[in-house]
């Protein structure tokens, strides 16, 4: 599924995932900017203009990471809960077996995968994919539950199958919790991206973290500030999706 | 079977890790890992989740049941939990590290500060949902506006609110994993000093921390079951 799906990515972008930061911050050390001299200096514009170059293959990465996540814990999530939805004894194992995965700190279940599969971006893939699990599917529940039962006896009463009657009138009602729970867990799947750096997976944490645990501010704030300014990108993008695939209602924040 | 035997074979060797100390390349015959330190660990990661916790809940528990009970500051407490998810947590850690500077007192509030989000959001949207008629008939029995939101809107709040601090606990101690990056040497750090503890404490670090988040989780599942009132399970049962 993951080997497909990276099969959709641009043969430029794959190559240009992998570890990004190694020497970085050493490499750093060896400027001759005034303000790399100081360690403790908040924010260094000089370096920041010089080097804003760097930050454009993490983002990339970044981007891929959270796309392919979100993509594919969307699909899992959303295929889960049209089973639990169809069958009610499964509801609270799958409540019980997302949550699970949402507990795991992602660190851990980075390294718990690496015995199964190894180090780089699979692993980060499948880890931040099921950590969206959890919120799309009680989302996806709840805007369900939510659909009034009798809107689905007049569905019923005009002779919709019960298929019909899931895709053509729960399903959009229900549009508005599902992009709702889509919203959180893409904002999320941004900021727990950043870790991918720990498992090989490049990302802005590369430009966060540098090995022998050296931080450059300037470096950390830029980078913090691209994945908000991505995570917010998503955010309004999701809510520009709900207004196009709901045009019969206004928006409705949540 | 054969083609698990690897598998079985690297959570064998973390196992032993956590069991007795190993070998390690780069301490120059000095052994890692053992019983011993994967305790002092565990529990130098449980002092700063629950102090960080702590902290959160004193901080932001009471602005949260305060701001729903007057149904004011919607956009600070709703807006506040949508913006806390967008903040990375290694970039937390790596900027206290290097600005404020490192261990338990610096890491502590930076921890807090994450966990404060999630319970304020919640907390303002369970007293939310309380229902108007209710508070109304507790304010015609004569309740004062704090025995209102002691006895009546929080009780009716335990779901919501347990789960504002179940999702910050699962934050805080995410981050605390990566603690070690500002000086807090939490399990995180079997698992981000590879180099010194190799493969084996690495998966030990990871399954320990795993462990721990679902302990948490579990015994907050427990409590909330304990404080919902009887009255509010039969409603959802």
């Amino acid at each position: 599924m993951i080997a497909y799906l990276t099969t959709l990515i641009p043969a430029p972008l794959l190559a240009a995932v992998g570890e990004v930061g190694e020497g970085f911050f050493k490499e750093r050390t060896s400027g001759t900017l005034p303000c790399q001299a100081k360690p403790n200096e908040v924010f260094c514009f000089d370096w920041a203009k010089e080097n804003i170059n760097r930050f454009g293959t993490p983002t990339l990465q970044q981007f891929e990471l959270v796309l392919i996540s979100v993509v594919l814990g969307f699909a899992i999530a959303f295929t889960i809960s049209l089973l639990a939805h169809r069958r009610g004894w499964l509801r609270p194992p799958l409540l019980a077996a997302t949550g699970i995965l949402y507990t795991v700190p992602s660190l851990a279940f980075f390294f718990l995968l690496l015995p199964i599969t190894g180090l780089g971006r699979d692993t980060a893939i499948i880890v931040l994919a099921a950590y969206t699990l959890q919120i799309i599917y009680r989302n996806t529940m709840l805007g369900l539950a939510n659909v009034p039962a009798s809107v689905k006896d007049a569905a019923r009463g005009m002779g919709l199958t019960d298929r019909q009657i899931l895709w053509r009138v729960e399903l959009p009602l229900a549009t508005p919790e599902i992009i709702a729970g889509l919203r959180i867990a893409t904002v999320s799947t941004v900021a727990i991206a950043t870790l991918a750096v720990f498992i090989g997976a490049g990302g802005l944490g590369t430009q966060m973290y540098g090995s022998g645990n050296l931080t450059f501010p300037t470096s950390v704030i830029i980078a913090a500030t691209i994945a908000i300014l991505m995570a917010l990108t998503f955010d309004a993008l999701l809510v520009l999706l709900q207004r196009f695939v709901t045009p019969w209602r206004r928006v409705r924040p949540i | 079977m054969s083609a698990f035997h690897p598998l079985f074979a690297s959570f064998g060797g973390a196992i032993e890790f956590i069991l007795t100390p190993q070998e390690s390349n780069v301490t120059g015959g000095k052994k890692v890992g053992g019983l011993e330190k994967a305790i002092e660990l565990t529990l130098k990661q449980l002092e700063v989740t629950v102090l960080a916790l702590a902290l959160a809940l004193i901080i932001a528990l009471p602005i949260g049941l305060y701001l729903g009970h007057r149904g004011k500051g919607e956009l600070l407490a709703v807006g506040l939990g949508n913006a806390g998810r967008a903040i990375p947590e290694l970039a937390v850690i790596a900027l206290v590290a290097a600005l404020i500077g490192v261990g338990l007192v610096t890491v502590t509030p930076a921890l807090a500060l994450l966990g404060i989000p999630p319970i304020l959001t919640n907390a303002y949207v369970g007293v939310r949902q309380v229902d108007p008629a209710t508070v109304d008939a507790a304010r015609g029995m004569g309740m004062s506006e704090l025995e209102i939101i002691r006895k009546v809107e929080l009780p009716l709040a335990i779901p919501t609110v347990m789960g504002g601090i179940r999702g910050a606990t699962i934050a805080i101690v995410a981050t605390a994993t990566i603690a070690p990056l500002a000086g807090v040497v939490t399990l995180g750090d079997f698992i981000i000093n590879q180099s010194i503890y190799g493969e084996n404490g690495v998966l030990a670090g990871a399954i320990l921390v795993a462990l721990l988040a679902l302990t948490l989780e579990g015994l907050l599942a427990l409590l909330q079951r304990r404080l919902t009132s009887d009255g509010l399970k039969l409603q959802t049962a």
